[in-house]
């Protein structure tokens, strides 16, 4: 029987729970200096001047650099981006956010630079300021001088007049997709050293390649002078996968100093520094029968890339990718432009561009439901794209490998009793209407369907025999608290017939592992994944030749008997070679270890999917919300391991909950952070969450022998939409039609009142004839 | 996140504490918990050049009988009020509130008498002293005084304590007959209250001591957030006492005090919470 679909037990965690893990702050790095950064307290403004002759001369102090004194940088916007602006490694003359680095103290302690940076004097001249990123599409303050434009990124297309001219129904809603503060437990860290000449770098990442790639093209090196090692990282979600201007200056600064350099940021840091997640304005129009068919969907999306061109900026493309959703919807126009703004630039973060497009369709194929008055569930199952029509191209181009979203859709509305909610939903607002002391409960559903390993790209993995009997894996990947290193050893094990614990996985070494394209996008599995499993494929290839050999037979008689790990001839399993002799046969005999390494082709993005139901209970009287249940049904192809499956799908779930109710990253109209600290910002605890009831279908993608897609993402897709379309339903029979998220007590309680307990005049046509209602917003 | 250079003294007593509060004047500050001044000294926003660590003066951990009134240590902390038989017994209001404060870790470290002497007025522990009518013993070089709890909070972090005394007990009328209500509403379970209301609805029995009549029967509502400092409802107590309804009552709840907008919460909703939060304490106090 195969070990693939149990719920094996994490490898990782007996060191985790025991000794824990090793950090890059953990490293004893003999003799290491500090690095401080004096970040800027001013939103936007022309650095004045700089003094640091106090620091200098403070007690422990090593350098300071201001960006004069390094000979690197700056830093290109990736190429489709406006060139002109680009990003130096400390701020040039001009600051454009808060948080942004000015000045570098190295230090013989983290305790004196922190004292020095006290004692760095900049005075600024203030410059406008730009926060909202609807102001500032119209705003004449230039956050780059050079560009004459404030958008980094756009895509835009021509809008048809007449795309809902034939729809009886027309609704239209602005959305506001939050800024969220992606808060890895483990904050960023870097460590640089030069050994014999090359840089030894240790980076907090989603992937060492690409941290070696950057610093070779910006501190200018050799690839072979450049070593990469991420140790233990402490999460991710997306917004380390980029590498940060204050890791080049841990680089640099280990090159010219000649000693071992390292930076922990605090929380503090950490809050205004590690870019932010989401950050859209949508203006979403959606159109159809009054029986319920969608025909036509308009999303334009305005995304808020903060002071720098960073990946944020480019995140739009895959909210576009994704608009149509799990919908057949015939006409589909999606434009974007993203637009700096006096902020910390956005990064990649969980979800990365898609929980956007689905946010904005699930909310408004609510609102639809709810102006032709139809029950979302029924809306929704009138539109679904039906299992016998993929592979399916959307109206926007997008190709979905697989899918069964009407199976998905059905099990969750069961395994949530949807009649029986919406029959005690009744009870309580019949209640409620003379007592508003009586809690209402909101139930929201979201149909999501998600592009994992949307990056072009293959993977490397690589399976070799030692001569012990152990097995080496080595793969790109970048696992940061994934399980990667039970997953790949369970695929190993089931290719080979060796013991899990015979199995050792080995990642983010950039001298040991020569490529990859470490772990974002929910990608891991299936490339890596399939990338390991095709190596172990070729190791037992060779194994049996090698048998064969040793044997004395055709190796076409050779079986593996996977029970024993053994190789033998059929029908003779009396005499055969385990792995481990084969291993040391292999060096004695060939010279060459057992080994395999592949390359598994990038085979195009695989697209999960699901449906997510929630409810929750809103105090009419406080505006409070609680979640009491949420149940997901989750089709990532084939589940390899329930127990990491569910583990991606549990973190997924609490994070999408936080954007739905309680977090959001503010600024106040001068760009000061009001939330940059985890007491005022909203990070969600277990307190707050009920033991969600997760589910999963399986419809394999044929893109990998594994059968498998991405899980990493698809929770906080899911369970976002469904939580604020809760939301938005408790308070429905109140006359609220919207509100934005994060659903926090005073919002809530604020769409109440303005709501007045009556139905409010909805922002809605009903079309009539040819004239029809013109473009969305 | 890493404070300001400090000299750091273990006080084995409160003597020595007093002692030690004399000697470095302004630059000193006493440590209790810890969970309030440790965070302003990592921000920076406190930098005293020396900390008195009063943690392990385990004379001033205590909860006590003293007759007509319960008595309790500076230094008991939240998690040992909140676990107190006596405290549940004869002022059940507080120890349900020091259960409510934060989360475990905050009520394991965190102190009644640095929550009080630190006045945050976002704190729970002070409304319910206000609400019960106690009183706060102070002690110093020149001796020790009582301080009425209405007359302790002054500002925002501002206390009538002088430079040179420790808070060393608070002073709670045993309950008698009645009862009470806590209402606090967060946007998290860990949080600050956004508004808290704490209401007490006591009834002296006759035949009572003398510290029980003094504390006084009738009833106390008080709020935590909505000034800067913590306050009682005032127009809400006096038409509950010239016979008005709960809701009528509560309706006043925000009339006698001055809330601040930040991120949680407008003025205007704070008010509006007041209001409701009101309602709701006084109906469960009059259960
Ligand atoms: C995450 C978190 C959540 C919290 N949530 C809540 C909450 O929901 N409700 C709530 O009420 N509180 C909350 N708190 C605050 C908590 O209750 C603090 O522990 C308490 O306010 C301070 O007590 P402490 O013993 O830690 O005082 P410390 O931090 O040690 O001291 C605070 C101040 O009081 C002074 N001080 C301390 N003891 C004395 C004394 N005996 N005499 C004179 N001065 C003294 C100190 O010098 C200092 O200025 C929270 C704290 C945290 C960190």
């Amino acid at each position: 029987m195969s070990i693939l679909g149990n719920r094996v037990l994490r490898r990782e965690d007996p060191k985790f729970l025991t000794v824990g893990g090793t950090y890059v702050g953990d490293l004893p790095l003999e003799g290491a200096l500090h690095v401080t950064f004096v970040r800027s307290t001013a939103a936007h403004a022309r650095i004045e001047s700089v003094d640091v002759e106090g620091a200098r001369s403070a007690p422990g102090v090593v350098a300071v650099y201001t960006d004069a004194d390094i000979d690197a940088g700056p830093v290109a916007p990736m190429g489709f981006l406006n060139q002109a602006m680009k990003r130096s490694f400390l701020a040039d003359g001009v600051v454009r956010y808060v948080g942004e680095p000015v000045i570098a103290i190295v230090a013989e302690s983290r305790e004196a630079g922190a004292d020095a940076a006290e004692l760095v004097v900049i005075e600024y001249e203030p410059l406008p300021v730009v926060v909202d990123p609807e102001a500032a599409v119209s705003s004449e303050t230039m956050i780059f001088e050079g560009a004459d434009t404030n958008v980094p990124f756009e895509l835009q297309f021509p809008e048809d007049p007449a795309l809902f001219d034939d729809c009886e129904v027309v609704v239209r809603q602005r959305i506001v997709n939050q800024r969220v503060a992606p808060c890895p437990l483990e904050a960023r860290a870097a460590a640089a050293e030069m050994v014999e000449g090359r840089l030894r770098f240790f980076a907090s990442t989603q992937g060492a390649h690409g941290v070696k790639e950057t610093l070779v093209a910006q501190l200018g090196l050799a690839p072979e002078d450049v070593h990469v090692i991420s140790p233990d990282v402490g999460g991710g979600f997306g917004a380390k996968g980029s590498v940060y201007t204050e890791e080049l200056v841990v680089g640099w600064c280990a090159r010219a100093l000649g000693r071992p350099v390292r930076w922990s940021e605090t929380r503090s840091d950490s809050m205004v520094g590690l870019g932010h997640g989401r950050g859209q304005v949508q203006n979403v129009t959606i159109g159809g029968t009054r029986a319920g068919q969608i025909t036509a969907y308009r999303l334009n999306v305005l995304q808020d890339s903060g002071a720098y061109a960073d990946i944020g900026a480019v995140l739009p493309f895959m909210t576009r990718q994704m608009a149509p959703g799990v919908y057949a919807i015939p006409k589909v126009e999606c434009s974007t432009r993203s637009i700096l703004t006096n902020t910390v630039p956005t990064v990649a973060y969980r979800g990365a561009g898609r929980p956007e497009a689905t946010a904005a369709l699930e909310r408004v194929v609510d609102c639809f439901a709810a102006e032709i008055g139809l029950d979302p569930a029924q809306v929704r199952r009138r539109n679904l794209i039906q299992a016998d029509a993929f592979p399916y191209t959307t109206a926007v181009g997008t190709k979905y490998d697989s899918g069964d979203y009407l199976r998905a859709f059905e099990l969750a509305l069961e395994n949530a009793g949807y009649d029986d909610l919406r029959a005690e939903q009744a009870r309580r607002r019949e209640a409620g209407s003379s007592d508003r002391s009586v809690k209402q409960i909101g139930i929201g559903i979201s149909s999501y369907v998600e592009i994992t390993a949307p990056i072009a790209g293959g993977e490397f993995g690589a399976v070799e025999v030692r001569p012990d009997g152990k097995v080496i894996v080595r793969t790109g990947t970048s696992p940061h608290g994934q399980g990667h290193a039970t997953a790949w050893s369970m695929i190993v094990a089931d290719a080979m017939g060796v013991a899990l614990e015979d199995i050792e996985v080995i990642h983010g070494d950039t001298d040991i592992v020569p490529r990859g394209g470490g772990t974002g996008g929910s990608r891991s599995l299936q490339l890596g994944g399939t990338a390991v499993n095709q190596a172990a494929g070729e190791v037992v290839d060779r194994a049996r030749e090698l048998a064969a050999d040793l044997l004395e037979a055709d190796p076409a008689d050779i079986v593996l008997d996977k029970a024993g790990g053994r190789f033998h001839v059929a029908g003779t399993p009396s005499i055969s070679r385990s792995w481990r002799e084969l291993g040391a046969a292999s060096i004695e005999r060939d010279g060459v270890p057992l080994q395999a390494e592949a390359d598994f082709e990038y085979p195009g993005a695989t697209f999960p999917f699901g449906t997510h139901v929630s409810v929750v209970e809103v105090d009419i009287e406080t505006g409070q919300v609680r979640l009491l249940r949420h149940i997901s049904v989750d089709d990532a192809g084939k589940i390899m391991n329930p127990l990491l499956a569910e583990g991606q799908v549990h973190g997924g779930i609490a994070q999408g909950v936080a954007q739905a109710l309680l977090e959001e990253f503010r600024y106040d109209a001068g760009g000061n952070p009001l939330t940059a600290n985890l007491a005022d910002y909203s990070f969600i605890s277990a307190v707050e969450l009920p033991s969600f009831e997760t589910a999963f279908t399986e419809t394999p993608t044929p893109l990998n022998t594994l059968g498998v897609k991405g899980i990493g993402e698809a929770g906080t897709i899911g369970s976002t939409p469904a939580v604020h379309n809760a939301v938005c339903d408790a308070l429905a029979h109140l006359g609220v039609r919207h509100v934005d998220m994060p659903a926090t007590p005073e919002r809530v309680w604020e769409a109440i009142q303005s709501a007045g307990g009556s139905p409010t005049e909805s922002d809605t046509e009903t079309a009539t004839g040819a004239t029809g209602p013109g473009p969305g917003a | 996140m890493i404070p300001a250079s400090f000299e750091y003294v273990r006080a084995e007593s409160l003597d020595e504490a007093l002692a030690l509060l004399v000697e470095h004047g302004d630059e000193v500050k006493l440590l209790a918990g810890g969970h309030s001044l440790l965070p302003l000294m990592k921000l920076r926003l406190a930098t005293p050049s020396v900390l008195v660590d009063i943690g392990r003066i385990d004379e001033l951990k205590y909860v006590r009988d003293e007759g007509d009134v319960v008595a309790i240590g500076a230094l008991t902390t939240h998690h040992d009020l909140a676990r107190n038989a006596l405290l549940s017994r004869h002022v059940p209001v507080l120890a349900h509130v020091a259960g409510q404060v934060g989360d475990p870790q905050v009520r394991h470290r965190g102190t009644i008498g640095g929550s009080i002497a630190h006045g945050d007025a976002a704190s729970d522990l002070p409304a319910v002293v206000l609400a019960l009518g106690g009183t706060y013993v102070v002690a110093g070089p020149k001796g020790r005084r009582e301080i009425p709890a209405s007359e302790f909070h002054l500002g925002f972090l501002e206390t009538a304590l002088e430079p040179d005394e420790a808070l060393t007990e608070i002073r709670v009328g045993k309950w008698g007959e009645g009862g009470w209500g806590f209402e606090k509403l967060t946007k998290r379970a860990q949080d600050w209250a956004i508004v808290g209301v704490v209401a007490v609805r006591r009834e002296v029995p006759d035949g009572a001591g003398a510290g029980a009549v003094a504390a006084g029967s009738g009833i106390g509502v008080a709020l935590v957030n909505m000034a800067s400092v913590p306050v009682r409802a005032a127009s809400t107590e006096t038409a509950l006492a010239d016979g008005a309804s709960i809701a009528d009552a509560a309706a006043l709840a925000d009339a006698d005090c001055d809330p601040a907008a930040d991120v949680n919460a407008s003025v205007e909703y704070r008010r509006h919470l007041a209001r409701v939060l009101v309602r709701r304490a006084l109906e469960q106090a009059s259960r």
